[in-house]
């Protein structure tokens, strides 16, 4: 396989509602950015891109069948290879990988990757349903399912097993608000409370309000290149680019319907063994198999022994703060079962950020710097690219120029993950990126 | 017969424009015009098969309540599965026990636009004696303002609804 590079990538603000456009012209802006900080020409950047790969997730938001074809003729790409990839919440981190693999086969030379949802089309409610259609409509959905119920249960069921609480999940909420202050993408930018988020309006006990992410409207985009890619975009931007190679990608599935996961024994991460789960029936609906399988096969590529030393930030899909803690036990930051601990610990907080509360540790691998879906929106199709055009910025050292605000920037990072994740733990992507 | 051919398109009726479209006198300011938003309803019935999952709900209709068992590994699913996800092979019928345990749950205080009018309810996933995998079902009976840790292991049993409508809500829990 050849090495691939992540070398741009652009967002649109992420925003509850943008009727100032089409979905085409939301993706454009992305596309636009992209390629500005490419330092090239838009007609120049056509001509060397091989093809692309559109990520969005519903069908049912845009009323609107194959918008990626639309997407890709608005773009000028036409007619170049596309496809259009979907794997619900975990579409963004499918579609990067996508792009990766026709990098790495030797399919392409330079690839662009878009996504976008627009999910202002209908009302909150109605949304809702639209995303609960994405659990079994014959046994889940006509029972009351929805999302944040599917959540509410999982983490009632991590709360029975470990003890975790509402105001560790809580703590997850305050830092990834607090972290989108300072990010001009994000949707919601606010100074939170542990006690404003439990008195929120409460959705599925034990979940409030602002312990879930928001539907949104926003595009992101990447451009991933072979070494002749990158020579060819360094030829015509005249210019030597801060790249960022993509060292590991691993996926993992698991059953749509909760109620069908097993239980059994814990796949190990090196550092891990049998003897700490003992009683441990895994995964059950407390955590995400998926998510671990992902995460070990990325390991595995990329020679991760143990990955709270050894990364230097993590972007996960934390659409509820109970599946940021959740994640970070199938990611392997900590074990199973010290999720919750974790998450008050300060190690997942980002330095020089006062959060209001005072935390036992100092920071060790900032998780979600950006926000996250909490705080930044979850425009699904474009979410997962937007982790990646994140953590871009982040080991190239460019978020102050990109967020005219240094305060996210994790120093010196040299190596992070980025976690897509959908369903109830469905398909679960992870994608270890290093700066190159 | 001739037939006769429409030279122009019908003014739609009931059509109603919300805001005033205003046209600005110089093309350039055109950019900086206003979206135009419009409303389009979309309604459609769905012919739905339950395929081969229907006898489990023709199973509460006459107040059974079945899984499935594979006939090759053993494993059981209290929510049925035809083809055992173990190992591949296909699955018997089954009766399960009507009653269980509370695994997992929550009380729902908002959901679906379809369930809204029923908020709030709760939602539980049972667990059942000599079955390896769970069900999703409705809770009746505790209340839903008083959620806490302790429902979890609560015994319940099944309930039927007295006139089946062929959903999974059928069949329901209640605290035994």
């Amino acid at each position: 396989m050849r090495a691939v590079y992540l070398v741009s990538g652009g967002v649109s603000k992420f925003t509850k509602a943008r009727h100032d456009k089409t979905f085409q012209g939301i993706v454009k802006e992305a596309v636009d950015y992209t390629v500005n900080d490419l330092g090239i020409e838009y007609k120049n950047f056509l001509e060397l891109t091989d093809g692309s790969v559109a990520s969005y997730f519903s069908d049912h938001f845009q009323r609107q069948l194959m918008s990626g074809i639309m997407a890709q003729d608005y773009l000028g790409l036409c007619p170049k290879p596309s496809h259009r990839v979907e794997g619900g919440g975990a579409t963004g981190g499918l579609a990067f990988q996508e792009g990766y693999k026709a990098i790495a086969s030797g399919y392409m030379d330079l690839c662009c990757v878009y996504g976008f949802e627009t999910m202002s089309h209908v009302e909150t409610w109605k949304g809702n349903e639209f995303i609960a259609l994405a659990s079994d409509v014959s046994f889940d959905f006509p029972v009351g399912g929805f999302y944040s119920g599917y959540y509410a249960m999982m983490v009632v069921r991590h709360m029975k097993e470990f003890g975790t609480t509402v105001e560790q999940m809580a703590h997850v909420s305050v830092k990834n608000h607090r972290n989108a202050y300072h990010n001009p993408y994000a949707q919601k930018r606010q100074k939170l409370t542990i006690e404003d988020v439990r008195q929120s309006t409460m959705v599925a006990w034990p979940l409030t309000r602002l312990d879930i992410c928001v539907m949104s409207d926003g595009a992101a985009s990447v451009v991933l290149a072979s070494e002749e890619g990158v020579r060819k975009l360094e030829k015509a931007s005249g210019q030597t680019l801060p790249k960022v190679k993509v060292t590991g990608i691993g996926r993992g599935t698991d059953a749509m319907r909760m109620s069908d996961r097993p239980h059994k024994k814990v796949p190990l991460l090196s550092f891990e063994k049998e003897a700490d789960y003992k009683n441990l029936k895994y995964p059950g609906i407390h955590s995400f198999r998926a998510g671990r399988s992902a995460a070990s096969e990325a390991y595995k590529n990329a020679g991760i022994k143990n990955p709270m030393e050894e990364l230097d930030f993590v972007e996960l899909h934390d659409a509820y703060t109970s599946s940021e803690i959740q994640t970070y036990e199938d990611l392997g930051l900590c074990r199973y079962g010290e999720g919750g601990e974790m998450a008050t610990s300060g190690k997942t907080f980002m330095p020089g950020i006062d959060y209001g509360m005072k935390l036992k540790e100092k920071p060790v691998c900032p998780v979600n710097p950006s926000g996250g879906l909490i705080a930044c929106g979850h425009p699904v199709g474009a979410t997962g690219l937007m982790q990646a055009v994140f953590a871009l910025w982040q080991l190239q050292g460019t978020i102050a120029k990109h967020f005219k605000d240094e305060a996210l920037q994790v120093k010196g990072a040299k190596r992070g993950l980025i976690h897509s994740h959908a369903g109830t733990g469905t398909y679960v992507t992870v994608s270890i990126l290093e700066a190159a | 017969m001739k037939k006769k051919f429409i030279d122009r398109i019908r003014e739609m009726k009931g059509g109603e424009i919300l805001e005033p479209v205003i046209f600005p006198d110089s093309l350039d300011s055109l950019k900086t015009m206003a979206p135009i938003i419009i409303k389009q309803p979309y309604a459609i019935d769905y012919i739905h098969s339950y395929g081969q999952d229907s006898p489990w709900f023709a199973g509460l209709a006459n107040k059974k309540l079945l899984g499935t068992k594979c006939c090759k590994c053993g494993y059981v699913f209290a929510t049925p599965k035809l083809s055992c996800m173990e190992c591949g092979a296909e699955c018997d019928w089954v009766e399960l026990p009507q009653e269980g345990r509370i695994h997992s749950f929550t009380v729902c205080h908002f959901g679906a636009e379809a369930f809204l009018d029923q908020c709030p309810f709760i939602l539980g996933l049972i667990e059942f004696e000599g079955a390896d995998t769970l069900l999703l079902t409705r809770l009746v009976g505790p209340n839903p303002n008083e959620a806490n840790l302790k429902w979890v292991g609560m015994k319940v049993k099944a309930e039927f609804v007295q006139k089946p409508e062929c959903k999974p809500t059928d069949v329901y829990f209640v605290p035994v």
